[in-house]
């Protein structure tokens, strides 16, 4: 497993042992740039951000990590009592909270609860945008209750894609997501790949990923219909 | 296990694949295939299936016969022509040898070797095909080809019967994952194109043996029979497999340059003079029947002279017109390569004919300005313009010739496909032609 992003930095001695204790790998940054300096290949795995000290910058990072093509989840705030009225207006900033001081059980519990609702738990999950559905644990996919026959690129493209829909990502960012390594072709494998797609899709459903003038790719309606 | 392995095991339990094919292809280009059942898939990642290769065209000698084919796990696909109770799917092979190295007879592993050496050099290449085929009634020679329809040129009509083969052909083939771009009745009666979208040039010569056998399966549905052969009618036009090609260099193609005024960039200045110099050495290959040559012959929009051109149908490489906003789209078209060519050995030998010429820095010659089907002899040899090989047997003499096949074919091939292709001539040579019949024996 990748390992959390905690803020701040140092970590709250009480976070640092309980997250040690749970066994989740950790680690602490400071604000926005040293958390992408510090960024793990393939991404932070989440976020633990205690607001109660400096909420400014805390929600400063929130805002930093939430925005832009790649938003951080799954996100967990700590505040403490006096904080829950600066919850309001912020909530796309994070998936759930927990109030200071914490109980490192209860602590525990939602972070594994997160997990499992970001698909990173044990149970099937289902990718599911309209008529399309992703079972990411038995591989498959049907769109309107037929069974789409995928290859393995074009399955990890579409579910990809599909967790994300209404954002626009570049070929470079969709290489380096779903490929993961510098896959021969370069770039332009995403198109092939794309073009493939929508040829299973069928003409009715070729629309979902939709191409964005010399930037890249977008699946879907975004939620805001935009 | 790999994520793509497990990916392919995994769907073949969920969709209840009864049988998985494994395909493969000889020296040829002829399509071979191994049926195993779905048990033996994950024994078949880890080891290969073991068979004897001294029964497939071009493989082992009899004395070290046995191989192995090991699945490409990426080429996983159901066949959507599978009965649905018994689903089955495809999935392409490398042959290895027992030791585990890669097999030297096996074309797929060639064109790997060659774009791993473009790639090694910053380029992944990539080709995008225009298949031509004939629907006749029935494949018996002894009843001949006899067209399915009397259409032309992008006609359309409602008697057009193979119009509604094309248009199923094409859903499979989009169902498979190959996209197509454009599909049309060409010029003779029967005769159709099938253009397939660009993809880098393994997954093409994957999607050109998958075509040849899906137009083929789909015809065979209706009692109807699809044909490749390069020239199944003396007066009407053969069938070729133009093919576009590109470099691209990560995200850029490498052939695109502004500023020149034929759009072209010194990369693929230096890639068309290198396929110019060595035409003549790859056409055993690209054209590699008897009877492909006798589509290469002047006024069948097939070409004849080494040549290159923007915007003139009777050159050997043409330079299509790009859009000013589609700069990725520059390419250039080989137009000699026919539909019985072997997709491997042919891409293998393109690509590495370009490539020498950018390792050599060739200097492009002057574009072909006229119509060079009306070029005389005389004309062409005062222009200092090659001829492509006039027969096998031309083409086979300069292959022989050349270290760059040599080269690209690995020693194994290169030996088997010059014994094969001479065998294929002196039986040819002593054939009397109905054309002789008709000619002499009246008369003489």
């Amino acid at each position: 497993m990748e390992p959390l992003l905690v803020f701040p930095d140092p970590a709250p001695p009480e976070l640092a042992q309980a997250l040690d204790l749970s066994g989740y790998p950790w680690k602490a940054v400071a604000d926005e740039m040293t958390a992408k300096r510090d960024e793990p290949d393939d991404g932070w795995a989440g976020a633990i951000v205690v607001a109660d000290a400096d909420p400014e910058a805390a929600f400063a990072l929130c805002r930093g990590i939430r925005k832009g093509e790649m938003p951080l989840e799954p996100l967990l705030l700590l505040v403490n009592g006096t904080q829950l009225g600066e919850l309001e207006m912020r909530d796309e900033l994070f998936d759930d909270f927990c109030l200071t001081p914490f109980h490192p059980r209860e602590l525990e519990a939602r972070v594994k609860h997160l997990f499992w609702r970001a698909g990173q738990g044990t149970r099937p999950e289902l990718v599911q945008y309209g008529d399309l559905v992703l079972n990411l644990e038995t591989y498959q996919a049907a769109i309107g209750g037929r069974p789409l026959d995928l290859t393995y690129m074009e399955y990890e493209l579409l579910k990809f894609l599909a967790s994300h829909p209404g954002k626009v990502f570049t070929r470079e960012t969709l290489l380096s997501r779903v490929w993961g390594y510098d896959y021969y072709g370069g770039a332009r494998t995403v198109d092939v790949h794309v073009r493939r797609l929508r040829s299973k899709l069928g003409e009715e459903h070729a629309g979902l990923i939709q191409t964005v003038r010399s930037v890249g790719y977008s699946f879907g309606q975004s939620r805001w219909g935009l | 296990m790999e994520p793509q392995k497990e990916y392919v095991l995994r769907t073949v339990e969920e969709r209840g694949v009864r049988l998985v094919r494994l395909w493969f292809t000889d020296v040829l280009g002829q399509h071979k295939s191994v049926a195993i059942t779905p048990a033996e898939l994950e024994a078949a990642f880890e080891e290969g299936v073991q068979f004897d290769g001294s029964a497939i065209d071009g493989f082992s000698r009899i004395q070290e016969s046995d191989v192995l084919a090991v699945p490409d796990a990426g080429t996983f696909e159901l066949l959507p022509w599978a009965d649905a109770s018994e689903p089955s799917a495809r999935i392409f092979c490398d042959i290895h040898n027992p030791d585990g190295t890669s097999f030297e007879g096996d074309p797929r592993q060639v064109l790997r070797r060659n774009l791993e050496a473009a790639q090694a050099e910053g380029y992944s290449f990539f080709c995008a095909p225009e298949v031509e085929f004939f629907y006749f009634d029935t494949g018996d020679p002894a009843v001949g080809p006899k067209p399915v329809d009397q259409a032309s040129y992008f006609d359309l009509t409602t008697a057009d019967v193979s119009g509604s083969l094309r248009k199923r052909t094409i859903h499979m083939l989009e169902a498979m994952g190959i996209p197509v771009e454009y599909s049309f009745h060409e010029v003779s009666p029967s005769q159709h194109e099938i253009d397939l979208r660009y993809t880098d040039a393994l997954e093409m010569a994957d999607n050109v043996m998958t075509l040849r056998l899906v137009v083929r399966k789909i015809a065979m549905d209706d009692g109807l029979f699809a044909s490749f052969m390069p020239k199944p009618f003396t007066d009407e036009q053969g069938s070729g497999m133009h093919t576009h090609m590109s470099l691209f260099e990560g995200d850029t193609n490498a052939f695109h340059d502004a500023d020149n005024e034929y759009g072209l960039s010194e990369i693929a200045q230096h890639f068309i003079a290198g396929l110019l110099v060595h035409a003549r050495e790859i056409t055993a290959v690209t054209n590699q029947l008897v009877n492909s040559y006798k589509r290469l012959v002047v006024g069948d929009e097939a070409p004849v002279y080494v040549s290159w051109a923007r915007n003139n149908r009777s050159a050997l490489i043409r330079v299509p017109v790009v859009k000013p906003n589609k700069a990725s789209s520059t390419r250039i078209e080989y137009r000699a390569l026919d539909p019985a060519a072997n997709p491997y050995l042919a891409f293998s030998l393109v690509l590495a004919a370009g490539m020498r010429g950018i390792a050599k820095g060739y200097e492009l010659p002057a574009e072909a300005q006229e119509n060079l089907y009306r070029v005389s002899r005389n004309e062409a040899r005062a222009a200092d313009l090659a001829r492509l090989p006039t027969s096998l047997d031309e083409a086979v003499d300069e292959m022989e010739d050349s270290d760059l096949v040599r080269e690209v074919l690995g020693e194994h091939i290169f030996e088997w496909f010059i014994r094969n292709k001479r065998a294929e001539w002196s039986e040819y040579q002593r054939h009397v032609t109905p054309f002789e019949l008709n000619r002499y024996l009246p008369n003489i």
